[in-house]
């Protein structure tokens, strides 16, 4: 080896012994576990290797119904942040009277504390003996009658939780389509103007291929982010999520490693890998979608 | 088509508290022939393209009007003037190919104008073969040249058949050689097409060598109207002297005392027909003979030889800017180790503005 490239591998060091000892090591480490039938972590022992672990997990009703909840969260959440977080950045860039108060607006939740909001969210929809929340409020001036939206129907709980997680997550979502859609030069525009193009047209056939690398850069991210979900529920439900039918596939994992079932560390690792092989799925598809409507 | 400005004005809010209004444009009023070439000639931050714009609609005039073949379009927006523009960048949509830039203009025709996809096709075939770039018509604009992406604007441009073409500085983004071969086609295209076009640039040198006509401005204020080697001959002020012209015209303070030019204490030439004053006197660099007897006395700077001709740089103490130039045939010999050169002037190349008004003075000079 020369001297040069030695000098390339010590700068390269410190990111590799921390992607290794905190990346690459615990997955490959997961991945052994979720092999290994009864592992405990104190005494370091199994009973056996197979796959009884994945047979486990898949027919858990509670992991069934984990999977059904992140799925359901996924296919709400995504399409709708995104595309209400569109058509905010639309109008914040269309405007220019208060732009930046509605930018600090719409930016807040980001740098709000989950569990803060969780507590508003509460507020706003939960039922108690002494008020039906505000949201009920609201629903009582066009006669209906009140929800438990906390406790009450699957239905009313979904509901919350998508509200809460589009709301928590298009802050992000909309600061970065704003300034992509500042991006993209204003002569195109100008072009457009002058060949007589309608608003929508201008919208689907230059702003949208335009800025079509960052809207997929944020649906990508935003199918991982989803999946991962678990501190929103928590916020919203509580820590026993398996109860409220609430629990996703990281809350599973998290239940079975230290929830009142805890102390399962190959159902959890098995549960783990389950949730990398979807996102990982996932991605490859949105990548190949990608690849066809992305036109840099 | 005829284009008439009348008292054209464009004023943009000043930036801050109690900012002046920028006026852009101040009361431009001037003609476009049918079928003409027009340049719109001034240096950086005139208001060139802002002319442009309040032709083509993007910009709101402020005041005065703007008229297409006598029918008043000021209040016309950008979409319904029949415009086709060259943006200075060019303005290619990056994620269509060569063919769909082209035909994007015609998707948008409404009602009894639409075409259909054949018609369109062939369209924009047309209109690529006129620019010479019907080979490329899969080709995305990043796999293109700058040339090649200037062809394509144009293509596009023409293509919805406009009653005017605008070009905003065509050429600044193009190499020098590309740049003179652009602009001839350009000129080609023009002629090919006879569809009035109103180009904007600062460089005179381009301005002249295609106009039919040229228009030189200043801080928004129109200067001269005419074709390009009358206004070169006759400029109306000191300003289009110095603007047209490279290199450009040497000035000196001159005076006119009993029926004679003086360049400080040099009699350069007789001048009947103009009361005794103080003037600035212009001497395009043509304009000088290396005579060993001649009037104008200058230190010698410096030799360049360019080929074709010399361009003899000098000093002299009456000189506006630091140093006059002088081009010359090559045929003449300078000795470039001498410390003085001595010059006789000739009379039409030199022109006389008032001191004050620098305005241009009419005198029989010989």
């Amino acid at each position: 080896m020369d001297n040069r490239s030695m000098k390339g591998w010590l700068y390269l060091l410190p990111a590799i012994l921390f992607l290794g000892f905190f990346m690459v090591y615990p997955l490959i480490d997961v991945f052994i576990y979720s092999f290994e039938e009864g592992y405990n972590s104190a005494s370091q022992t199994y009973y056996g290797v197979g796959a009884y672990n994945y047979a486990y997990v898949l027919h858990d009703p509670y992991f069934l119904q984990a999977v059904k909840n992140t799925f359901i969260l996924v296919a709400i959440t995504v399409p709708l942040s995104t595309g209400l977080a569109l058509l905010i950045s639309l109008g914040l860039s269309s405007i220019e009277k208060l732009r930046n108060l509605f930018q600090t607006v719409y930016f807040l939740p980001y740098v709000t504390n989950t569990l803060a909001v969780g507590l508003v969210f509460m507020i706003l929809f939960k039922k108690t003996p002494y008020t039906d929340g505000l949201i009920n409020l609201v629903l009582g001036w066009f006669r209906v009658s009140p929800i438990d939206f906390i406790d009450g129907p699957y239905w009313a709980k979904m509901l919350v939780l998508c509200t809460y997680t589009v709301w928590v997550v298009m802050p992000f979502k909309i600061l970065v389509l704003t300034s992509a859609l500042a991006s993209v030069n204003d002569t195109y525009y100008k072009a457009a103007r002058v060949d007589g193009t309608t608003r929508s047209r201008i919208f689907f056939r230059i702003t949208l291929p335009l800025i079509s690398p960052t809207v997929f850069y944020l649906i990508i991210t935003g199918f991982i982010g989803a999946f991962k979900a678990y501190s929103d529920a928590v916020a919203l439900f509580g820590t026993n999520l398996n109860a409220a039918e609430m629990n996703t596939i990281v809350g599973y994992v998290y239940d079975m490693l230290y929830g009142d079932s805890g102390g399962y560390p190959s159902f959890a690792s098995a549960a783990a890998i389950i949730l990398f092989v979807i996102v990982l799925t996932i991605t490859c598809i949105n990548l190949l979608v990608s690849r066809k409507h992305v036109h840099y | 088509m005829k284009i008439v400005l009348e008292h054209l004005t464009k004023r943009f809010p000043g930036r801050g508290k109690n900012a002046p209004d920028v006026i852009a444009v101040n009361d431009f009023t001037f003609e476009i022939p049918d079928g003409k070439l027009v340049g719109l000639l001034g240096p950086s931050g005139c208001g060139k393209s802002t002319v442009l714009n309040l032709i083509s609609g993007l910009h709101k005039v402020s005041d005065g009007k703007v008229y297409f073949d006598g029918e008043d379009v000021t209040k016309l927006p950008a979409e319904h003037r029949g415009v086709g523009i060259v943006f200075q960048n060019y303005a290619l949509y990056p994620h269509l190919t060569v063919e769909k830039n082209i035909m994007f203009p015609m998707e948008n025709f409404k009602g009894d104008k639409r075409l259909s996809k054949q018609e369109m096709q062939s369209r924009a075939l047309e209109a690529a073969k006129l620019v010479q770039i019907d080979a490329l018509m899969d080709r995305k604009p990043a796999e293109l040249s700058g040339g090649q992406q200037q062809r394509v604007a144009i293509a596009r441009a023409l293509v919805k058949r406009p009653r005017v073409l605008l070009m905003d500085e065509p050429l600044s983004n193009l190499d020098a050689r590309l740049r003179l071969q652009t602009r001839e086609e350009i000129r080609r295209i023009q002629r090919e097409t006879k569809i009035t076009t109103v180009f904007v640039t600062h460089d005179q040198e381009e301005a002249m060598s295609i106009s039919d006509m040229i228009v030189v401005m200043k801080d928004g204020v129109l200067q001269q109207i005419g074709k390009p080697q009358q206004v070169y001959d006759s400029p109306a002020n000191l300003f289009v002297a110095k603007f047209l012209g490279t290199p450009p015209i040497n000035v000196f303070h001159g005076r006119i005392c009993g029926g004679m030019l003086y360049a400080g204490q040099d009699a350069i030439l007789t001048a009947k027909g103009v009361p005794d004053q103080e003037v600035y006197a212009a001497v395009r660099p043509e304009g000088f003979i290396l005579d060993e007897q001649g009037p104008l006395r200058c230190m010698l700077q410096g030799v360049e030889v360019m080929g074709r001709d010399v361009s003899v740089v000098a000093g002299h103490p009456a000189l506006e800017s630091t140093q006059l130039r002088a081009i010359i045939p090559s045929t003449s010999r300078v000795d470039d180790e001498a410390e003085a050169v001595r010059f006789s002037i000739v009379p039409e190349k030199t022109l006389l503005f008032a001191k004050d008004t620098e305005l241009r003075i009419d005198a029989q000079l010989a």
